[in-house]
């Protein structure tokens, strides 16, 4: 039998259900709930678990929706209690500031993604500055990376790492990836980068591709995957953490994590707290199909019951005008408008 | 009634600096006199030279001992918000108006459509323009706290990945702090928050910008859409391409409006409708200031 290469050896798994699983739970997770599944996160030897709202610090807004508690208030319920886990948050500058940092920094979390869109990384450095004086594990998260070529990745790559990041993430945002993609994208930073930077790879399940694009990036030395225990996450959800999990135990990659315990944890726990079946559907491979921000799905699911329109409409039109991850104002903006566009017609129909 | 056209100094020869010189060319009420650089070969000051404008690539100081001589009596600051308190100190000591279009914030913050005229009659030395999504988004909010008070304003700017400059990319919080204290400063609202999302689509996207606000009570539906609509007409009279998209639309006490801003086109493209707001609110700043001298000359004059 063959030994596949991989990066060290050893691959870090990186917990998002109770982070990007916000936006499936519209960010009504309750501290109880939270507690509940980091500490056995925790237990099941998961490394890193990331907390707070879907959009990060700073999250908390009417257009990205309000949490049940505040950012402060989740950190501080859950890092208490965590025995070999440390905590992570997710900063987008342009939503979260480094006031908000500092301020979930000062409530035990003690490492960062800090993410901007794959061509626009020049808005970080500061950001990701500060982590590190901080103390922080800090990591480039480079979002909707199929929307830019390897080299480009590479160097935008590059300049965080410059400014500090420890990790540089291939981020697919979209669900939108396919493996040869991924290999690509992280070769060009493993040829770029320092050899002591890290690379990693954060997936969404729009296209059925989350646990094959991760094992593609660990195949092209990727050493950290985000993951989510029963893919709790945006869209089709990320990369199944369970699943991705027992692939990586047969294929001789070492994870330090309890496969039993975290099947237990997605199907006692995770499954039964879901609103909807976070799957890939009509919606959702539509996002993953069209290369849109998951985030979208469940607020233009509202805007089309609100303005009688299709759901997939409306992502197909978002699609159309390159809107990108932070632009939820124009789910509901675009909706109007193809309500408006709709009555028109009707209206021309009726006249004839 | 004087037909002079004020002296004006363009400090910068930048993006924002170069598309201010064309909007002064136009105005009946100012001059643009003199553009100061640091770069010798920058396209702004090539231009300038060209428009017959008296450049300088040495700074501020170069510019200084022409001040009196040549009438000069309103600048612009378009460098960066670490120079503008020097660059406004040298100025103010010569009786020279400042419009400040960095984040530097030093001075009153100025809005065309809601506080200009009293900064004109008070005959403030040194305004600030606040930054693009503020000047887009603060009269929306005041519009609406007009007619009832405004518990939170939050504003989401989306801009071309084009049209935001190295200065704003490296220092994209102030750029949040700024806009989300105007939200409440200048537009009435008791909190604000503001976000920004940087576009890399290509062709570039237009300046979008979407503004919540959350009345106390029940939204007066009628008579907001009415103050945001006469509000939307008051901007358009300086910027052309400050268009209302949707909205009002109202969903309990959440009021929703959706704008999109074009640029003039001036030396900037029309996608950076951003760009062009500051250059434009600070143009017609610059005339409301340009007037209330003309009217203070008058005065003096029996």
């Amino acid at each position: 039998m063959t030994r596949p290469r991989f990066h060290g050896g050893r691959v870090l798994l990186h917990d998002m259900c109770l982070r990007d699983g916000m936006h499936a739970k519209r960010d009504q997770i309750t501290i109880d709930q939270m507690v509940q599944v980091a500490t056995a996160l925790d237990a099941a030897g998961v490394p890193l678990i990331q907390v707070t709202h879907g959009m990060g610090v700073g999250g908390n807004s009417l257009l990205h929706g309000f949490a049940l508690h505040s950012n402060e208030a989740y950190l501080e319920a859950v890092v208490p209690r965590m025995t070999q886990a440390k905590v992570s948050v997710l900063l987008v500058p342009g939503i979260g500031t480094m006031k908000e940092l500092e301020s979930a920094y000062g409530c035990g979390a003690r490492s960062v993604h800090v993410a901007t869109l794959c061509t626009e990384a020049d808005t970080a450095p500061q950001h990701i500055a500060l982590a590190r004086k901080l103390g922080m594990d800090t990591t480039g998260f480079l979002m909707m990376a199929h929307l830019a070529e390897p080299a480009r990745l590479a160097r935008e790559g590059r300049l965080m790492e410059a400014a500090g990041a420890q990790t540089i993430y291939i981020t697919d945002s979209a669900g939108h990836m396919l493996p040869h993609e991924v290999t690509a994208a992280v070769q060009a930073l493993r040829d770029t980068l320092q050899p002591d930077t890290e690379i990693g790879f954060h997936g969404h399940h729009n296209l059925g591709m989350g646990v094959a694009n991760s094992i593609a990036a660990i195949e092209a030395g990727a050493s950290r995957i985000d993951a989510s225990v029963a893919g709790l996450g945006a869209g089709a959800g990320n990369t199944p953490l369970e699943v991705l999990a027992a692939v990586c135990d047969r294929m001789g990659i070492d994870t330090g994590v309890d496969l039993f315990a975290l099947m237990d944890l997605a199907e006692d726990v995770i499954v039964p707290l879901m609103d909807q079946q976070v799957r890939v559907d009509r919606e959702s491979l539509t996002l993953g199909y069209a290369g849109l921000y998951s985030t979208f799905l469940l607020p233009a699911r509202k805007a089309a019951r609100q303005f009688g329109v299709s759901t997939r409409d409306i992502l197909v039109e978002l699609g159309r005008m390159k809107v990108v991850g932070g632009q939820e104002d124009m789910i509901e903006d675009t909706a109007l408008t193809l309500a408006r566009r709709a009555a028109e017609r009707g209206r021309t129909e009726a006249a004839r | 009634m004087t037909t002079e056209r004020i002296a004006c100094a363009i400090i910068g020869s930048g993006n924002i600096g170069t598309d201010l010189l064309y909007k002064l060319m136009r105005s009946p009420a100012l001059r643009p006199a003199w553009m100061v650089g640091i770069d010798e070969g920058s396209e702004g000051l090539r231009r300038a030279r060209d428009l017959g404008v008296r450049t300088t690539a040495g700074g501020i100081d170069d510019l200084l001992p022409h001040i009196a001589a040549d009438g000069v009596r309103i600048a612009f600051d378009a460098t960066s918000a670490y120079a503008h308190a020097e660059n406004a100190r040298k100025l103010n000591a010569l009786g020279v108006r400042v419009i400040d279009l960095t984040p530097a914030a030093v001075g009153p913050l100025c809005f065309p459509t809601i506080n200009l005229e009293a900064l004109a009659a008070q005959g403030a030395d040194n305004v600030n323009m606040v930054s693009c999504a503020g000047q887009a988004t603060v009269p929306v909010v005041k519009a609406v706290a007009q007619v009832q008070p405004v518990d939170y304003a939050e504003i989401v700017a989306s801009l071309s990945s084009r049209s935001v400059g190295p200065g704003t990319r490296a220092n994209l919080d102030e750029f949040t702090y700024t806009t989300s204290n105007a939200l409440v400063q200048a537009g009435g609202a008791r909190r604000g928050k503001a976000m920004s999302v940087i576009n890399p689509a290509d062709p570039p996207v237009i300046m979008r910008n979407t503004i919540y606000c959350v009345t106390d009570d029940a939204p007066d539906e009628a008579r907001i859409s009415d103050s945001v609509r006469a509000m939307v007409e008051q901007v358009q009279a300086y910027v052309p391409g400050y268009r209302l998209v949707n909205g009002p639309v109202f969903e309990d006490r959440r009021v929703a409006v959706y704008m999109e801003v074009a640029g003039a086109g001036d030396f900037l493209p029309r996608y950076a409708g951003n760009l062009d707001i500051m250059t434009a609110a600070a143009t017609r700043t610059a005339e409301a200031f340009a007037h209330a001298m003309a009217r203070q000359h008058e005065g003096a004059t029996p």
